[in-house]
């Protein structure tokens, strides 16, 4: 704010055009703040290993890390694992979301439904996630299907308990509103409910991709002959640090982009709660 | 007209029963704009809740025109004292909630003259956050008003604003009051507010047992811009002070 001050009192006759430069390069300083971290710990890290404060076979240096991904991506290898992860976690994204979205909306509306389902399903959550692995492989078998029930478990907590009490706490007052326009069911839902339980519903999608992300390893440590966390036994068993390093980083990467998916897809719908500030910088942009 | 009849109302729970309104009766005539007034508890908001079919009555009936009230209707309008928007909606949309089964072009219409008469232009865009507090509840009568309602309805719609403010939008009200023709009900604990505004003020009287016993109707005539201040005074102090005495006729 204060260098755009400035610059019009010093420089009027580029005055616009000064602003919008110092605008975007605020907005680029602002937003490559984030990279400073991961950038400072690779300095680090370079630096341990290459001097051997660190045994090299137990954190080799980034550039071999860099190596080994390369020589993955070559055959187009690297590609297909990371596509199979990422199929498995949409796959249980997509079965565990629609779930629990459903049974939190018919537990959020309805006691008689939430009294039926929820002690039972909070029964449920209180298993440890590892616990599911013998069932689901006796069920479904070592392959796709048992690894898709896993991570769908993992999903579907998290979006079902934001849902139900989001719209638990819905305010009755704005309900009233609703009645005393003459809203009918289906107005009450569109224009109300919807709109009113998005911001939460989307907390838990994030929260339960997150967990994904998290299941689809363990899923994969388990037994599997392709994905990213396969490369990571790999890695172990071969005794390839850098491979195992490089999966952990892939997965980190891939993790974030998902969520951030997710997050500009639902930008839109949360345009209303975003802070007064955002919303003017916003306007001015425009 | 609006005609409360022998209003009850009792809520009651397993371990409770509280008597919050006892046989009420009511005649408001159309056009006219009058104010309730009366203690925290005494079941001014329940009366007026009644009145626009939120709540029923335990016993007896509101009717409007000869038709018993059972349900909200677009014929009456209702502010809130918070402003009740939709965070979701902007302010456009706020409004149109009460006219939805429009078609589009009405709805623009509405809306649109709607907003001038509220005194707002050029904020159908904005969110109900980037508003302010005065704003937001002229943005809300604007919604109790595109229905075209023949009463509205006013539950302390300026007890949470500055003076200022109060005190301008007090005027408003009084101005959409002379300039739509219809009939106003506001309920307040402000006796000020109550004699600014309305051409009647009406008490509702919780007698100190904490039970209510009896409600009295106090009607008090205009116009008060012409009353002496001496007397304007010694009105408030009844009002205030002479809570158990029926009428106060003598000021007429
Ligand atoms: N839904 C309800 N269930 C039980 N009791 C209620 C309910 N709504 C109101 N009451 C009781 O009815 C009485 C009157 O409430 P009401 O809101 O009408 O008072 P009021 O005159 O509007 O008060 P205030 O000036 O504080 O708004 C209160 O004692 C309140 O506790
Ligand atoms: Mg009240």
């Amino acid at each position: 704010m204060n260098i755009i001050l400035n610059n019009k009192h010093l420089k009027l006759p580029f005055k616009s055009f000064n602003v919008l430069h110092t605008k975007i390069f605020t907005k680029l300083l602002q937003n490559s703040v984030c990279a400073i971290l991961p950038i400072t710990i690779i300095f680090i890290w370079h630096f341990l290993s290459v001097n051997e404060i660190v045994r090299s076979n137990l954190l080799p240096p980034p550039s071999e890390v860099v190596n080994e991904i390369l020589i993955l991506t070559n055959d187009g290898e690297l590609f297909s694992h990371i596509l199979i992860t990422l199929n498995r976690v949409f796959n249980g994204f997509i079965l565990g979301g629609i779930l629990a979205s459903v049974l939190g909306v018919i537990t959020g509306i309805s006691p008689t439904l939430r009294n039926l389902f929820d002690p039972t399903i909070q029964a449920l959550k209180a298993v440890p996630s590892l616990a599911w692995v013998p069932l689901f492989i006796l069920w479904f078998g070592i392959f796709e299907n048992s690894k898709v029930a896993l991570i769908s478990v993992g999903v579907f907590f998290p979006i079902y308990l934001n849902l139900m009490m989001g719209i638990r706490q819905i305010d009755k007052k704005i309900i009233e509103v609703a009645h005393i326009n003459n809203l009918n069911h289906f107005q009450t839902i569109r224009w109300v409910l919807i709109p009113g339980i998005i911001p939460e519903w989307i907390t838990g999608l994030r929260s339960g991709l997150a967990l994904g992300w998290m299941f689809v390893i363990a899923a994969e440590l388990m037994g599997a002959s392709e994905g990213l966390g396969y490369l990571m036994i790999d890695g172990q068993m071969t005794g390839r640090p850098a491979l195992i390093i490089g999966a952990l980083i892939l997965f980190a990467i891939v993790g974030k982009l998902t969520d951030q998916l997710i997050y500009f897809l639902s930008k839109p719908f949360l345009k209303w709660k975003s802070s007064l500030n955002n919303m003017q910088e916003e306007e001015n942009n425009a | 007209m609006l005609n409360i009849k022998n209003v009850c109302k009792i809520y009651k729970n397993k371990d409770y029963s509280q008597n919050v309104l006892k046989d009420i009766n009511l005649c408001i005539e159309d056009q006219e704009i009058i104010s309730l007034v009366g203690q925290s508890g005494c079941g001014k908001s329940t009366l007026l809740r009644i009145i626009a079919g939120l709540e029923k009555a335990s016993s007896g009936y509101v009717e409007l025109n000869k038709n018993i009230i059972n349900k909200p209707s677009s014929n009456i309008g209702m502010v809130f004292q918070d402003a009740r928007l939709m965070p979701w909606l902007n302010v456009y949309d706020n409004i149109k909630l009460s006219i939805l089964n429009d078609d589009k072009e009405t709805q623009r219409y509405k809306i649109n003259e709607t907003l001038k008469k509220v005194g707002l232009e050029d904020i159908g865009n904005l969110w109900p956050k980037q508003l302010s507090g005065g704003m937001a509840q002229r943005v809300a009568i604007a919604r109790a008003l595109v229905q075209q309602p023949q009463v509205l309805l006013l539950d302390e719609p300026f007890s949470a604003l500055d003076s200022f403010t109060k005190s301008n939008l007090q005027d408003h009200v009084r101005h959409l009051w002379s300039s739509l023709k219809i009939t106003i009900v506001m309920v307040t604990h402000d006796i000020n507010e109550a004699t600014a505004i309305s051409d009647r003020v009406l008490i509702l009287n919780k007698v100190l047992d904490n039970k209510i016993t009896k409600n009295h109707i106090v009607k008090i005539n205009k116009p008060r811009s012409t009353f002496p201040k001496n007397e304007y005074n010694e009105l408030i102090n009844n009002i205030i002070f002479n809570k158990n005495s029926n009428q106060f006729n003598a000021l007429i």
